[in-house]
């Protein structure tokens, strides 16, 4: 297989890759937004969070399992507290002050975390068992933490949409997303049911971010960054719609990837010049409810 | 009654540089312009009911067009370069609107976010616009004709007049605009838009023109904070800009014309205030927000008036 | 006989595997009230939702004198001159009666994107509204807000603001629903009244007002026309009595 051949293969593994990852979060994102009919800006903050708790944890612990070990319950526990502090409020509520709401909260998470962990960008090693690279040719190879990122979320993404087409749960969910007052009058407790969905996308977000860490590293811009990424997702996807968050994910890491490499002048744009298209052809985004 | 309160308050803005400082004169300044800003926000979420996250870009580009449009170490002509500059802004309103006004609702918000970073990033990786760092603007606009200088934008006294005069003319400009046909239409429209396509009205071109007005108005607030600072760069464009005059048209009192100025004077000095007690005044700021949502649905200028329905009747007789 | 306003040919709407209107065939003269009954869910909403232009579609055609409208924009359509009133009541709650039927009247306007002169300094405008709500008989309640409007009241201010758009073809879906006796009788009266000089389609399940003021009546049951014709017939038609009228008669 020739070089550039390699290349362009590589390309494409990584551009999955991102898009798989993305995935996690858009996933939440949408389901949040579907399910509970919240739109959350702070859903970028979770990203963060759990990026920075795999550092400070990797530190405390000197190992990145344990650290996601911990980290995952320690996120959940914290996306528990702030429904019941706040999101529990914004059920009924406007979307401005969900906005709103949702913007105050990115400002407290981020100077929480200043303030508790600093303003530096920081590294987290990789497991030492993950460490090395496959090689292809001479030149080229392939870091096999990468394979592994998008094996790990191709998994989470299979159970999720197993959990949901399949069980009780699931299925709760989806009927709720379809008509709350019926949920509730059958008897399930609609609170908890959303109580579990946030949780979930919560956790997902924060566990994208420990495993990207080690790739990504950790930086103080970086909810903000994935948050708007994971709208254009939302957007070309269609909101409530995992299958749709999952194609717009893939695309859009491709998309990134691609424009990286090959047109690096307009790389930060390929993502929004793929909105604007899809906005042109199907406003209500890919698999979107119109 | 209300109108008694206004003509105070301008009353009393006119007379300020008697008595203010330097700081003063520069922080009011600042704030009216971001006053215009809202406004112009305000015409869009409160009057056409279009929440939009992404308004910065239109602020960001009628900022750099003023960079584009001096010369080096020379000034640019006012009257040339703030008319292309608000032009500027309106085409790119116009050329996004057609795009995002397909959506609503959540989308909307998530897509006019989205534009904004996009023009964020461009400025970012620009090296003409020059990148992350911004650029400066050696010499403030010149406003000569003809041989007469009718005010210097260097001077920080006038540099306020023409700000207080910039915050006015939009004021009285979008109370003519909401009585109008055009006015009575996009309300219309925010109240329920399925009645006004049932009536017949074509309102995604409604929804155009307000976003282009608005577009227009942040524009000239742009150009005017550039050439106050001195300089520009990409946070112009960013997600906090667009969040602050957010926060200011919401908290103010949306739906009103006064409640975005209210606001903008209200959050900009309390971020002074915050910012002299602590580094990290994001975060009381924030819990200021939330609080204020959670207590205070209908905002400051908001009290005692559904926000919801903003009277098609003159807005604030 | 003269030539229909409206007319639709095999008129059909299909929600995936749902077929929610079929193969309809209906036709609309001026100066007649023509009723659709049927049950619920025979697709009578859907129907309207059809020829004021809410749904596209998914075969058939729909012609305004002559014209095929099927597939056109709401807005284009309702230009046209066929107005609608909506099953749950669609008017701006928060503004006043009058104001809910300038922005109607203001409608009729060619255009409204005009900046500068108050819109209430339109007077033509502002004439035509209060015009409308007399004639609905609201003129009492003009300053009130919608919201503070009994349910009524605002079934009546919504017909209001269909007339100030000076229609052809007014639609009225189910405008009685929710209704007293004594308010049913005020609208079925303005009702008839309009007809001299409109078409007007109306949906409605109160047989009394149907049977009083129709000129024909078309039945549907699951998105299709069972039959069709004067009130008399339907009346005596087993089909109808069977699928619809339980098999009683109806008092005339």
């Amino acid at each position: 297989m020739s070089d550039s051949v390699l290349f362009f293969l590589i390309q494409v593994l990584n551009g999955v890759q991102q898009g798989l990852l993305l995935f996690l979060i858009a996933s939440g994102l949408t389901l949040i937004f579907g399910i509970m009919g919240i739109i959350n800006l702070a859903h970028g903050s979770f990203y963060m969070m759990g990026a920075y708790l795999a550092f400070s944890l990797t530190e405390l612990t000197g190992n990145l399992w344990l650290a996601i070990l911990l980290g995952i319950p320690l996120s959940v526990a914290v996306g528990l507290a702030l429904e019941f502090l706040l999101f529990a409020r914004l059920y009924r509520r406007d979307h401005l002050y969900q906005v709103l709401l949702t913007y105050g909260l990115i400002l407290i998470m981020e100077e929480a975390r200043s303030l508790l962990l600093g303003d530096d960008v920081h590294g987290v090693a990789k497991p030492a068992f993950l460490e090395f690279s496959i090689p292809l040719t001479e030149t080229l190879s392939y870091p096999v933490y990468r394979l592994f990122m998008s094996a790990i979320c191709l998994l989470v993404a299979l159970l999720l949409a197993l959990a949901i087409r399949r069980t009780r749960l699931g299925m709760t969910i989806r009927a709720g997303a379809a008509n709350r007052e019926m949920v509730s009058v059958l008897g399930i407790d609609i609170g908890l049911v959303y109580r579990v969905v946030f949780a979930l996308g919560v956790a997902l977000a924060a566990f994208a971010g420990m495993i990207a860490a080690p790739v990504a590293s950790v930086y103080p811009g970086m909810g903000s960054q994935i948050l708007i990424v994971s709208f254009v997702v939302v957007v070309i996807g269609g909101i409530g719609s995992i299958k749709g968050a999952f194609l717009g994910s893939l695309l859009i890491g491709l998309a990134d990837t691609f424009g990286q490499v090959y047109a690096p002048q307009i790389a930060g744009m390929t993502v929004y010049m793929l909105m604007a298209a899809v906005l042109l052809w199907r406003p209500a985004g890919l698999f979107g409810r119109t | 009654m209300r109108r008694a309160l206004l003509l105070l308050g301008a009353a009393a803005l006119a007379l300020f540089p008697l008595v203010g400082g330097a700081f003063y004169l520069q922080l009011l300044a600042k704030i009216m312009l971001m006053a215009v800003f809202a406004m112009s926000l305000d015409l869009l979420m409160g009057f056409t009911g279009l929440v939009s996250l992404g308004h910065a870009a239109f602020f960001g580009i009628g900022a750099y067009a003023l960079y584009l449009l001096s010369p080096e170490y020379d000034a640019a002509d006012f009257w040339v370069s703030a008319p292309i500059a608000i032009s500027a802004a309106t085409l790119a309103a116009l050329a996004i609107g057609v795009l995002v006004l397909r959506t609503s609702g959540v989308y909307f918000i998530m897509a006019t976010l989205a534009f904004a970073q996009m023009f964020f990033y461009f400025a970012t990786g620009s090296k003409l616009l020059g990148g992350s760092d911004g650029v400066s603007i050696n010499v403030r606009p010149n406003p000569a004709i003809l041989g007469w200088t009718p005010f210097d934008l260097g001077n920080r006294v006038q540099f306020y007049y023409v700000a207080l005069a910039a915050m006015l003319a939009t004021y009285l400009l979008l109370r003519m605009v909401l009585r109008s046909l055009f006015g009575h239409a996009i309300q219309g429209i925010r109240a329920s838009e399925q009645r006004m396509r049932a009536l017949g009205y074509p309102v995604f071109r409604y929804k155009l023109a307000a976003f282009a007005i608005a577009g227009a108005l942040a524009g000239l607030a742009g150009y005017l904070s550039a050439a106050q600072y001195g300089s520009v760069n990409p946070e112009f464009f960013g997600w906090q800009m667009s969040g602050t005059v957010l926060m200011m048209v919401i908290l103010g009192g949306i739906g009103t014309l006064y409640g975005p100025i209210l606001g903008a004077f209200g959050l900009t000095l309390l971020q002074e205030l915050l910012t002299e007690l602590t580094k990290h005044w994001l975060l009381p700021m924030g819990v200021f927000i939330i609080l204020a949502v959670l207590l205070l649905p209908q905002g400051i200028g908001g009290l005692g008036l559904a926000w919801r329905s903003p009277r098609p009747e003159p807005v604030d007789d | 006989m003269t030539e229909p306003v409206l007319r639709t040919e095999t008129l059909s709407k299909r929600f995936g595997g749902l077929a929610a209107v079929s193969d309809v065939a209906l036709d609309l003269r001026h100066g007649e009230v023509h009723a659709v009954i049927g049950p619920n869910g025979a697709g009578k909403t859907t129907l309207i939702n059809l020829l004021s232009g809410d749904l596209a579609p998914s075969s058939g055609s729909i012609l305004f004198e002559g014209r095929e409208i099927a597939g056109l924009a709401a807005d284009r359509i309702a230009r046209l001159g066929i107005a609608r009133s909506f099953q749950r009541t669609t008017i701006f709650r928060d503004f006043s009666a009058f104001e809910n039927c300038r922005l109607a009247a203001q409608a009729r306007l060619p255009t409204s994107m005009r900046f500068v002169r108050p819109a209430l300094s339109q007077r033509a405008v502002s004439d035509a509204a209060r015009r409308v709500l007399a004639l609905v008989g609201l003129e009492a309640a003009a300053e009130r807000r919608a919201s503070a409007l009994s349910h009524g009241e605002q079934r009546q201010l919504e017909i209001a603001m269909t007339l100030a758009t000076k229609p052809k073809v007014l639609l009225l879906d189910e405008p009685l629903a929710g209704m007293g006796a004594e308010e049913s009788r005020h609208i079925v009266a303005l009702i008839a009244a309009l007809a001299e000089r409109h078409a007007v389609l109306l949906v409605e399940h109160d047989m009394d007002a149907v049977f009083s003021i129709a000129r024909r009546l078309t039945v549907m049951v699951n998105g299709r026309v069972l039959e069709s014709g004067t009130p008399e017939a339907i009346r005596e038609s087993a089909a109808v009595q069977e699928a619809y009228l339980g098999g009683a008669e109806p008092q005339p």
